[in-house]
């Protein structure tokens, strides 16, 4: 009867079903008998809800204790506000877990808790800057937006998992997805909607409504990606002519991966953001690679992206700035420059500061780095908890992908694998170029860390990831699957 | 698909180790580096962040922290500045920190390590740590009575208890508004250290122990100390007192200063030639027992060698390898003999104290935040440069200059001075250095003092020690002895 679980089999070229055994917190799998996988089945409230339970309560708690630290430490005293900040958040988590239990029951059971947990620390950051502002007599204030930001994309991320009961039938829209993607991601560069920002032009603005279509994009792409290389893997796969021993793909099956990469030069070119431009080319690079298996798509794509890198670099101007502040942040020159590497400097000198241990919540001085609140989030976070801190973070970073990654592992239908793969890449790429770019690994760029930084567009993006790999996770059957035929 | 995914898998392990060793190498390995960067301002920050302790003189903040509604949260008041500048220093976010606020930092800021208990519960609490605070060993109205005697004339005064080494007084002029540089706008501050800095007569700097000058006449008696503790001399052994003396291999001569031929007779007593400061006797005095002898005592008197009170001294210097010549200039002051305030103070205390000198010190009790002391410095002996004999026969002496000498202007009515005047030559146009030094009740010390007006007080080379210098110690005695 283990065999039969495999609702949708892989259609295409992947292996039928998933060869993985042993997944999902099941030790009991590997030996299971028939009689036990029917209790399982049978069982309403699976184990993985109370785990979700159990961890969810530690991350509210937790949020509770960085809001009291924070109120303590910089207002001595704890106010009313502090519900403010902590019942949305707790009770919409609460509430979403409910929603689980009753819809997806199988779903992972660590994706939410962690969520809530780095949603959480956000919110707490930001609050804990604007506590700052208000004593300093500033008026700039994030919190209130964050929170209701928060509310609103949680309950999208829950609208998803109740609204959305296969993910399957998206793959139907592969085409709509296509264009809603790229219509989304060029929106910005309509002179009558789009908005620069801090030198980026990556907003729209409707009134005092501004809005980055661009974050939106990456699930629509995504889900286009996903759809598109399902169809196409077997062509995409097939090989062309041999060339010094290596063989290329078809002319034609180049097509695509150029398509992307112009669209992301236009990008780059159009909104001035090398960030997003580089965060949908390697997206669509991994996403190729998983789907057909050919590294020469790997090798072709990062050699396009470096090329198109050195070459902006060379040709435009604030590409130029952005190289040099990041390979000389405290020449004088850039960090007195105008756009220069002040921010960049600020930042580092900032989570310096911090230490190892931190200063502590409300104990250092985050307010320094100009765009604390979104941009240069880590660097606040380094400097008020620490490397441990950021250690702790970045723990709970890997932890959320690599369960969507188990999912592409588990999942026995190829077009829910490329899609939880994709959606869980595109959330490490973005944390890597955030986080690379404080800490000088590549030059700074205008992204936001997903789920932490203050920002509506990314928050609400992001929880939806989190209500499509929730939903996606839900139909990975934990059960012992057949073993054999391993792989490619 | 699985190969694939495992590649994958590989990929972003190797993206966030990558992020684990960027942050590592920021927090951890060049955290010191970064931190160190003028630039990143937030060290200077955390030093606002605690309330810094206060500077007491009797029971009075001279400095003190007041909430103030901006980032630093404190601000560096100075009550009584200038007068205390010397003591005080400043502390300022922009220009760092100097004086006793630089020396105490630890304490003031509640970073010592006595601190520890108060720094475990800012910890758990999260309220930050106070500074601890420090009441200064500094006589208020002998401070004010050298301040005030000193007028506009530049120099210093540095006064101190013989018998427990605690400075009374510390005094240097011109002084500086320590409010101006503590100021939170940069550009008021940067401005007034800028002024402070072209300012005539170097406000900035600490003439009581940071500045070194030519002693003149006081350094005879150094000289004399050394020549009594040979045993060989006494201070009724005579010297030759010619109207002019040929420094010996030299075509110069040296005479006596203004007050003539120095008693008038062929002959002068050690004790005659310090009464009326004669130089020529001193020169001879000098040659005689030798440059070993004098540098010995020097050294035991504290020459070569910094001292903290916590202030950190300069050096003074006495010379080494000199011919006869300039050992006999040097015999009466002159030629390369560098000295502080402090360092003659020092030796009229010695003398005060019956040859014992006491470690000069400023701090009287360091005191936590909920009054706990901290630390409590206990007097100490800092050297035996003289015996108790050699300390009485010189008392001797220094009482005869001060009651029918050359230093006659700091007599006391009622109290028995002991004292010297000094007038140093510094060049054929430049100003004198006017000095005096000694110690009141002679027989029953409580205050030495030393007093240096420099660049003439005003009067080029006109002034005398005894006119210009003599009168400020005066006040000084008088405020301490309470007369």
């Amino acid at each position: 009867m283990s065999n039969a679980t495999s609702p949708v089999g892989g259609p295409v070229g992947g292996p039928v079903g998933s060869p993985v055994g042993g997944a999902g917190g099941n030790p009991a799998a590997a030996n299971a008998t028939s009689t036990v996988n029917i209790a399982r089945i049978v069982r309403v409230v699976p184990r993985n809800r109370n785990i979700e339970a159990i961890l969810l309560l530690f991350a509210i708690g937790l949020n509770a204790f960085e809001l009291a630290q924070i109120q303590l430490a910089i207002i001595e005293k704890l106010t009313p506000e502090f519900f403010f900040y902590w019942l949305p958040l707790s009770f919409i988590a609460v509430v979403f877990h409910m929603i689980l239990r009753q819809r997806a029951s199988e779903a992972d059971s660590l994706i939410l808790p962690i969520a809530v947990a780095i949603n959480g620390l956000g919110l707490s950051m930001i609050y804990r800057l604007d506590l700052h502002t208000i004593a300093n007599g500033g008026a700039d204030l994030f919190g209130y937006k964050q929170i209701a930001w928060t509310a609103v994309a949680m309950a999208a991320s829950a609208a998803v998992v109740i609204f959305v009961p296969n993910h399957l039938f998206l793959r139907r829209y592969t085409f709509i997805a296509m264009f809603v993607g790229v219509g989304l991601l060029l929106l910005p560069s309509l002179p009558f909607l789009g908005k620069n920002i801090n030198g980026a032009q990556l907003w729209i603005a409707l009134g005092d409504f501004t809005f980055q279509p661009g974050e939106i994009a990456k699930i629509a792409l995504t889900v286009f990606f996903a759809g598109y290389l399902v169809n196409r893997q077997d062509s995409l796969a097939s090989v062309g002519r041999k060339v010094f021993g290596v063989q290329l793909p078809r002319g034609r099956e180049l097509g695509p991966i150029l398509a992307i990469w112009a669209a992301s030069l236009l990008v780059l070119v159009l909104q001035r953001d090398l960030g997003t431009s580089l965060l949908y080319f390697g997206l669509f690079i991994v996403m190729i690679y998983v789907a057909t298996g050919r590294s020469i798509y790997v090798v072709v794509g990062l050699g396009m992206a470096v090329t198109g890198a050195l070459v902006a670099s060379r040709v435009m101007d604030y590409v130029t700035g952005r190289f040099d502040s990041w390979l000389n942040p405290f020449k004088p020159e850039n960090y007195d420059a105008v756009g220069g590497s002040y921010q960049l400097a600020q930042g580092l000198f900032g989570m310096a500061h911090g230490g190892i241990l931190g200063t502590g919540l409300g104990g250092g001085l985050p307010h320094l780095v100009p765009l604390a609140e979104s941009d240069f989030i880590i660097a606040a976070i380094g400097e008020e908890l620490g490397l441990a801190g950021l250690f702790a973070l970045l723990v709970l970073y890997l932890l959320m992908v690599s369960r969507g990654i188990r999912i592409g592992f588990n999942h026995s239908d190829d077009f829910s694998r490329l899609l939880a793969v994709g959606l869980s890449f595109v959330i490490a790429l973005q944390l890597f170029i955030v986080f690379g770019g404080v800490t000088r690994v590549v030059p700074l760029t205008g992204l936001t860390t997903p789920l932490l930084a203050a920002g509506g567009s990314s928050l609400l993006a992001n929880w939806v990831i989190i209500g499509l790999l929730l939903r996606i996770s839900n139909t990975v059957k934990t059960g012992p699957k057949v073993i054999g035929a391993v792989g490619r | 698909m699985n190969r694939e995914l495992k590649r994958v898998s590989v990929v972003i392990f190797a993206m966030f180790a990558t992020l684990f060793i960027s942050s590592s190498a920021i927090q951890a390995i060049y955290a010191d580096t970064l931190n160190q960067d003028q630039r990143n301002v937030r060290s200077a920050y955390d030093n606002y962040k605690t309330q810094r302790g206060a500077l007491l003189v009797d029971g009075q903040p001279i400095a003190q922290s007041v909430k103030s509604d901006d980032v630093y949260k404190y601000l560096r008041k100075y009550k009584t500045s200038p007068m205390y500048s010397a003591a005080t220093g400043f502390s300022s976010v922009y220009q760092g920190q100097t004086g006793l606020e630089s020396a105490l930092q630890s304490y003031l800021a509640g970073q010592n390590s006595s601190q520890f208990f108060e720094q475990i519960s800012a910890v758990l609490s999260g309220v930050p740590a106070q500074g601890a605070s420090v009441e200064l060993t500094i006589n208020p109205k002998a401070q004010k009575a050298a301040w005030d005697a000193l007028g506009n004339k530049k120099g210093a005064v540095v006064a101190i208890d013989p018998m427990t080494g605690n400075i009374l007084a510390w005094v240097s002029k011109p002084g500086f508004n320590a409010n101006d540089l503590a100021s939170h706008s940069g550009e008021a501050s940067t401005e007034a250290y800028n002024t402070l800095l072209k300012a005539n007569g170097n406000p900035l700097l600490r003439k009581t122990d940071n500045e070194l000058y030519a002693p003149g006449s006081v350094f005879k008696l150094l000289v004399a100390a050394a020549a009594l503790e040979t045993g060989e001399w006494q201070p009724d052994s005579t010297l030759s007192n010619p109207p002019k003396f040929k420094l010996p291999a030299t075509n110069t001569y040296i005479q006596n200063s203004g007050e003539g031929k120095c008693g008038g007779a062929a002959t002068a007593t050690i004790a005659t030639a310090l009464r009326l400061s004669c130089n020529i006797p001193f020169a001879q005095l000098g040659i005689a027992i030798g440059e070993d002898t004098i540098a010995s005592q020097a050294e035991k008197f504290g020459f070569g060698k910094t001292v903290k009170t916590p202030l950190v001294s300069v050096a003074s210097v006495y010379p080494r390898g000199m011919d006869e010549a300039q050992l006999g200039l040097s015999s009466f002051g002159q030629f390369d003999v560098r000295v502080t305030p402090l360092q003659i103070a020092m030796m009229s205390a010695a003398i005060a104290n019956k040859g014992t000198l006491m470690k000069p010190n400023l701090i009287e009790t360091v005191l936590s935040s909920n009054l706990a002391t901290l630390n409590k410095p206990e007097p100490s002996v800092y050297s035996e440069p003289i015996s108790e004999a050699t300390a009485g026969k010189l008392t001797e002496m220094m009482v005869g200059a001060v009651a029918n000498g050359v230093s006659g202007n700091a007599a006391i009515k009622g109290v028995t001075v002991a004292g010297k005047t000094g007038t140093a030559q510094n060049g054929a146009d430049q100003p004198y250095t006017l000095w005096f030094t000694g110690f009141a009740p002679a027989e029953n010390p409580q205050v030495a003092v030393a007093v240096v007006v420099a660049d003439g007080g005003g009067m080029g080379q006109n002034g005398r020690g005894n006119s210009l210098a003599a009168p400020v110690a005066r006040a000084v005695m008088k405020a301490v002895l309470g007369k």
